[in-house]
């Protein structure tokens, strides 16, 4: 198996871009990431491109044509894999795989959701086929809800409040001022969260992640190759993506994603690394509450901790376990299928020194961590800073 | 959602009907085709379930994807019925503020949804306090 890096990435801008249409969207960040890795287009072998729904957004499917046509680079072999909003993390592990195996040597890994192209009720309506359709959307169930049974559940266990959930908010916010990128470049106090409407008890408006549309794509080349292209490459040392249950309700516990856990081990022990060695890293925060469980799955605290540490700014930009120093999905926005893709962009350029005022100084390990649904599918990078 | 696919599901929908695995007496709801433990040697067949439980984790939903909107605040669950699985549903006839996590339910059959002003009317399983 070949050791990866990655060599360039590139993103939209996050956000409610009206102006733009799908294509154009794939087609800036595609090239933003071909002019960061400095190479030619015609060098890129394949693509992966992680979408969640463009069927219910903008009603096309057969994006992988559509993305290598207008990208001009036919008859490059194109793959949209799906997996909800892990999509992007999806794609990222088949290019990651692909590169290892030798099938191929420069693999671009994308993610795109262009989401404001239908109303608000059939976005949300979309976004809840990644629940089971059948036995819970069926009886009323929401994305926002479904979260919510593991809220009051983390709550009623382990004691977490409602202060500390939105704080997990008023941080990835915070961090998101420092991300131009970023599709909500505001700050926010608990206050705010607190007052904000109720969606699904205990969660709030503010405690969800927003509706966004963005694509984002990273390079990858065999790591003997990278110096070539790039005097600072990132490896990518460490993949795993695990299953779990459709239906939350059909799992032992809510109070966790063992998807998150078996995915995490798999990677941790491909890179060599423990949850200790890691620097930094972007969680799958589609809800305050998920950012919480993430850090405790993850291993960056105790189960039933994660609310205690984000309250005491351990994973702050300064403290212990900086989480989400691009803003997260809370604050960067949440363009599905972009989203594990953008997480990867986020640590690569951290670990270039590239990341500006939300830099983590000295940063050598980061990790990213995707969630599909309510966690029936999760996948975990781990990062290193190529030498 | 089609005619044909509401309609298969009915005696599961209507009747809390899931499945059990001959093999190991594991029950499942909503039903299962394979039995994840004992996989091929399993032998699943129709159970019904007696409808009790109690509430393993509860929301109040503010706000409802299409077809609810009428029923808004209503309190979703998670319960764990007496025969060992779960399942979500709603919680109704109460004050949503009166559920709690460990209260005692049981199963009425009700009313669930209905699709735009002209589509079918679906029906099927919530709980209510006991």
């Amino acid at each position: 198996m070949r050791k990866v890096a990655v060599i360039g990435v590139g993103l939209t801008k996050f956000g409610e871009l009206w102006d733009v249409s799908f294509r154009q969207m794939i087609i800036e960040a595609g090239a933003r990431a071909i002019e960061d890795a400095k190479i030619d287009g015609k060098l890129i072998d394949a693509m992966y491109v992680g979408n969640m729904s463009a069927g219910q957004f903008i009603s096309q499917e057969h994006i992988a044509s559509l993305i290598a046509d207008h990208a001009g680079l036919i008859p490059m072999p194109c793959t949209r894999v799906e997996a909800a909003c892990a999509s992007g993390g999806l794609a990222l592990r088949q290019a990651v795989i692909t590169v290892a195996s030798g099938i191929h040597d420069i693999v671009v890994a994308a993610g795109i959701e262009k989401m404001t192209d239908v109303m608000t009720e059939q976005t949300t309506e979309a976004l809840a086929t990644a629940a089971d359709q059948e036995w819970e959307a069926f009886v009323g169930a929401t994305f926002p809800g479904i979260y919510a049974l593991m809220a009051r559940r983390h709550m009623y266990e382990f004691g977490t409040t409602e202060e500390q959930l939105a704080k997990v908010a008023v941080k990835n916010h915070h961090n998101a001022c420092f991300n131009p990128c970023a599709q909500y470049q505001m700050e926010i106090t608990v206050e705010d969260v607190l007052n904000s409407a109720p969606v699904n008890t205990p969660l709030k408006l503010l405690d969800c992640s927003p509706i966004t549309d963005g694509a984002a794509c990273v390079i990858l080349a065999p790591a003997e190759m990278a110096k070539k292209f790039t005097d600072t490459p990132v490896l990518i040392t460490g993949t795993g993506q695990a299953s779990d249950t459709i239906s939350l309700h059909d799992r032992p516990t809510l109070t966790g994603l063992a998807a998150t856990t078996n995915a995490a081990e798999i990677a941790y022990k491909m890179a060599g690394v423990g949850p200790r060695d890691i620097d930094l890293a972007e969680v799958h925060d589609c809800f305050t509450i998920a950012e919480i469980m993430a850090i405790e799955d993850l291993g960056f605290c105790k189960k039933g901790e994660g609310g205690k540490v984000t309250e005491q700014g351990e994973t702050a930009i300064g403290g212990r376990i900086p989480i989400n120093t691009s803003g997260g999905l809370k604050g960067k926005g949440h363009p599905v299928g972009a989203t594990g893709i953008a997480q990867a962009a986020e640590i690569v350029l951290q670990l270039r020194g590239e990341a500006g005022k939300r830099q983590i100084y000295g940063a050598e390990i980061g990790l990213t961590h995707n969630v599909g649904g309510s966690g029936g599918t999760a996948v975990v990078h781990v990062f290193k800073r190529g030498d | 959602m089609a005619v044909p696919r509401f309609w298969r599901e009915i005696p599961n929908r209507y009747n809390l009907i899931g499945t059990r695995c001959g093999k190991c007496n594991k029950v499942f709801f909503p039903p299962r085709y394979i039995c994840p433990r004992c996989r091929r040697i399993g032998k699943l067949e129709p159970y019904k379930l007696n409808g009790r439980g109690k509430v393993v984790s509860y929301t109040i939903t503010h706000v409802a994807p299409n077809g609810f909107e009428d029923q808004t605040p209503y309190a979703l669950a998670i319960i764990e019925l007496d025969e060992g699985p779960r399942l979500t549903a709603q919680v109704t006839d109460c004050d949503p503020n009166k559920v709690e996590i460990g209260s005692r339910v049981e199963v009425v059959f009700r009313r669930i949804g209905q699709e735009g002003e002209d589509g079918p009317i679906h029906y099927g399983y919530k709980f209510k306090l006991v």
